[in-house]
This record gives structure tokens, sequence and C-alpha cells, in this order.
């Protein structure tokens, strides 16, 4: 089990996190706009890499609030957790670079 | 009773050569699962196409077929699953002769429990179109389960009661590297080159076609690429910049020490996050449903199994005492509606086999049979057609998380 460090409590036993999929998917500005498949990448296409990936987590028996992280998803690791709205920390940009 | 396992074969000396790649082929198949080779086979014997290869980056169908816990049933809800889950288990019903090969296929029926009202309802449905799509299935009371499985704890005291089940008795497991070896016997029989440690890199294209393979081998030219990469698909066609619904998962499983025969049937529940039968040998065989995060590391957490462990004790109260022998974890590609992405790509000669998820060992033989029917005609055969991957932008969706999305 990992400790997962809430940008609000600390770090905390996974058991106490929920997972939410990738972060960052923007909801669409102007929806009567979109075609079917635009609506199909919308609801249905996430991306799936082998390698960082910037999610969305829950402290659901913590503080009940949701922020990102950044996690390698070959090894689980967690390169940084931060607040939504916030900048993708630097150390995960230059992760991202190197393995690119 | 005869001591458990005293009935399997010995295993095999090797059974198919180790070749190295050639410059060109009319078929590459990327993945050397059951999948990949069950395909080789098929093309082989149902459409005469030998100039095959099949391009494992690790060992023989050492990934998700090496680790699934080889559940095989048809009892799917909707008739696109019914037709090619049954169309796959008549097929497993003849496997061993169409081998010519052991591959220890056990008919000894699976029992899917339902724990709330809800869950009867939905069960009750599930067997009543079985029943209309000529799959063998029936609803079994508490004390009926208690029959065929009489280890199960029926006593209404526990948190998710016993309320019923249904009850496949076709269904069964297989020993699942021996499948996998019967069908790369056969291909390399058929003169089908099988290339382990070779992981393809990338892709060489031309306009809309695919050329050939990038491999960690040295580029192979490619009339027809068909992939059967399990939970790497994503990985793959994303060198392509072709983007898929697919996520993938860590799934776990694990084995008890060796006990005596206890367990004669298979038992899963939904809804307790559980499935168990015994292996040949003895072991109890036991998963659950995926962990929640994406992953590609071939293991999971702990706390996973933790919860699925505590589910089987209180349905199983005898093995309170038994001792977990190992664990792993696969990487299983789900779907956003667990039904399988099978068919074409934006590109005419690169084909797609993915998104089984957590239920893809039971469809080897009949997805094999399908895919190669798929490659060898340039069209999906008609079993596999309703899921291609247009499916997400259509509506068409093909929705069988009550019959798929833990259980195997
Ligand atoms: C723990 C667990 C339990 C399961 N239980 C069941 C069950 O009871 N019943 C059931 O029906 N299903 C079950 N499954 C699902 C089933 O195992 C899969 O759906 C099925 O094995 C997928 O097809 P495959 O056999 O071809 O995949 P795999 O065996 O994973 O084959 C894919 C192959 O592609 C190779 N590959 C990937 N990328 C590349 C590359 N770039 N180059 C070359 N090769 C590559 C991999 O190394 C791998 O060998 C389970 C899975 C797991 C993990
Ligand atoms: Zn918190």
């Amino acid at each position: 089990m990992q400790l997962i460090h809430c940008p609000w409590c600390g770090p905390r036993e996974e058991v106490e996190f929920h997972y939410g999929g990738q972060a960052e998917v923007a909801y669409p500005d102007d929806p009567a706009a979109l075609s079917d498949r635009e609506w199909a990448e919308f609801v249905f296409y996430r991306d799936n890499p082998k390698g960082p990936f910037a999610e969305r987590w829950s402290h659901a028996t913590g503080c009940r609030k949701w922020f990102n992280a950044v996690r390698d998803t070959r090894t689980y690791e967690f390169l940084a957790t931060y607040r939504v709205g916030d900048p993708v920390p630097a150390v995960v940009r230059r992760h991202q670079e190197v393995s690119a | 009773m005869s001591t458990p396992g005293a009935h399997l074969p010995e295993h095999p000396d090797f059974l198919w050569r180790n070749p190295e790649p050639r410059k060109t082929y009319d078929v590459v198949i990327i993945g050397g699962g059951g999948h990949g080779l069950a395909t080789a086979h098929y093309l082989a014997k149902n459409h005469g196409i030998t100039n095959v290869a099949v391009l494992e980056k690790g060992w023989l169908a050492g990934g998700n077929m090496a680790r699934n816990t080889t559940l095989i049933r048809s009892n799917y809800l909707w008739d696109e699953s019914a037709a090619i889950y049954e169309h796959s288990l008549k097929l497993w019903e003849g496997l061993e002769e169409d081998l010519g090969y052991p591959i220890l296929f056990s008919q000894r029926g699976v029992l899917n429990l339902a724990h709330t009202e809800q869950d009867v309802r939905d069960s009750v449905r599930r067997v009543e179109a079985n029943k209309l799509n000529g799959v063998d299935a029936e609803w079994v009371s508490p004390e009926q389960v208690k029959e065929i499985c009489p280890i199960v704890n029926i006593s209404g005291d526990i948190r998710y009661p016993v309320q019923g089940a249904t009850y496949q008795p076709r269904a069964g497991i297989a020993k699942h590297d021996y499948v996998a070896w019967g069908f790369a016997r056969r291909a390399d029989e058929a003169g089908i080159d099988l290339i382990q440690d070779c992981e393809v890199t990338g892709f060489t294209v031309d306009g809309d076609r695919v050329t050939g393979v990038r491999t960690s081998r040295g580029d192979i030219g490619a009339g027809t690429v068909a992939l059967c990469a399990a939970g790497h698909t994503s990985v793959l066609l994303e060198m392509l910049g072709v983007r898929t619904p697919l996520q993938s998962h860590p799934l776990q499983a694990l084995v008890s020490e060796l006990l005596k025969p206890v367990h004669p049937t298979i038992v899963m529940s939904n809804a307790v996050h559980v499935y168990v039968s015994q292996a040949h040998k003895g072991e109890l065989v036991m998963g659950a449903g995926v962990d929640a995060y994406n992953g590609y590391g071939q293991r999971g957490a702990f706390h996973i199994i933790e919860r699925q462990m505590a589910a089987a004790v209180e349905l199983f109260p005898v093995f309170a005492r038994a001792h977990l022998l190992r664990s792993w974890a696969g990487i299983v590609d789900v779907t956003p509606d667990a039904s399988p992405i099978v068919g074409h790509t934006p590109y005419e000669n690169v084909f797609v086999n993915s998104g089984w998820g957590t239920g893809g060992f039971k469809a080897t033989p009949g997805i094999g049979w399908c895919y190669a029917h798929t490659i060898a005609h340039g069209e999906p055969h008609p079993y596999v057609a309703p899921f291609a991957l247009d499916r997400f932008v259509t509506g068409a969706l093909v929705d069988e998380h009550g019959a798929a999305a833990v259980a195997h």
C-alpha cells in the first residue's frame, strides 16, 4: 500500500483515496456544436500512457476533496500531487521530458 | 478420491522452433498470448495462410495468458456476446482433439451468486436471455447452491446472504499453459514462425497502409498487421496516431497451498468481488476485480487482496485456515462498455483485437477463429462485427457490465 500525499491533509494511506481517472478533461465549451465523434472522444476516450499520467484522486475518507496527481503507470510511483488549478509541478515536467 | 494432480500429464519437450525473423510476412501478429496463437492456428487451419509471424516481446504466452484464472463460460447477457462466447465454448468442447494435445478442459459448471433482490432479478433475466440464445442456464435456490457446492455458506446471517444463483453446467476451466502450447505447436507445424524476445517498437507507414513493424530484432515487412497485445494495444496504436477508448489496469489473482478436493465447481460473486475454483493439482484459485488505477507494472495493491479474502472467508468459512501460496497480476485492457474491440482500424491493413479486459481467456478459440476469418477476408466475421471500434461513435454499445465487469 502506498502513502499518497493529499495537498490538504498530508501523507495518508492509499485505502483512504478514490481514483478518478485522467485529469484536465474539460467539459466542451459549446456542447451543441460537437460532432458525434467529438462527443465520443469526450465521453469515452481517455489517455492511457505507459509512463507519467496526470490523473484525479479524491481523499474519500479524509477531507473529501479532489486533487491532481502525476503518477508513473509503470512503477505506480506518485511523482507529485497538487491542487486542481495549480500548474503541473516542475519536477514532473522534467521527468516527462526525460522519458519522452 | 485419487491424489490431486496425479492425472496431470508430464511437462512436454520443446514444442516449436525458435526461428530468426524473416524479412517479410503476409501477416504479422503482434502478441504471442492465447489470442495471437489461436489466430495463427486458425489462419493456417481454416484459411491456408501460413506465411505468418507471431511476435512476442517476452516469452510465449507469458502475459495475461499465463496469469489468468482460466474460467470458461458463455452465460453473457446480450445476443452479441452470447454468440461469440458460445461459439468459443463449443470450440473448447472439441479443442483437445483439434490440437492433439491435452488441455485439461474440465466442464465442472459455474454458479454466479445473487445477494440482493436486484441481483436476483438481473440473474433471472440473464438465465432467460441465455436460454433464448441456446446457452445452458438455470436459476437455482440457495439450497441447490449448497447441493452443487457444499462448502458455500448459505446462512442468512452473513453480510450479503446468498439468495440463489445462475448455474451454467457446461462452464469450466482449462490448463492455460497447455492451451497456449497446444496452439503454438499446431501453428509451428503449419510453418508459422513464433518469434519470442521480439518487441514491436514502431511501424513503417506508407499513406493509409502500414508496410511493416519496427522491432527489437529489426524491421519486418508485413502485408497485414494484426494486434493481439491485450493491455498494450493503446500504446501500440498510439504510435500510429490512433486513439482507442481503452484503459489498462492491473488485475490480480492468487492461489492457496494444495488442498484435497473440496470445491467441485466454480463459484463467482460480483457483489462481494470474489470468485473461486479449485485447480487440477488442488490449489484454490481466486480472483477479484481490477485495481482501480491505470498501470502496466504487472503487480497490484495488497488491500485489494485483503478485501477479496474477507469476502471469500465469509462465503467459504472452510477457507479460513488455508494459506496463501502466491499472488500476481496481469495487465488487462478495459473498455467503457466492458466488451471487446475487434476489427478495422483507420489503417486498411491493420486489424485490432483488444479490450477483452478481465474475461478474454474463455474467448481464446472463438476469437482466434473469428479474427483469422477477419484477417483472411479483410472483413469482420459476423460474430465480431458488433464489436467494431466505431460503436463508441454510433452509440451501438454492447453493455456487458452486469455479466462481465468484475467476474470472468
Ligand atoms: C489475474 C487475471 C485473471 C483472469 N481470469 C480470467 C478468467 O478466469 N477467464 C477469462 O476468460 N479471462 C480471464 N482473464 C483475462 C484473460 O487473461 C485475457 O483477456 C486474455 O488473456 C487476453 O488475450 P491474450 O491471451 O492474447 O493476452 P496476453 O496473454 O496478455 O497476450 C498479449 C501478448 O502481447 C505481448 N505484447 C505486448 N506488447 C507487445 C509488443 N509491443 N511487441 C510484442 N509483443 C507484445 C505481451 O507480452 C503478451 O504476451 C484474466 C486476466 C488476469 C490478468
Ligand atoms: Zn485530504
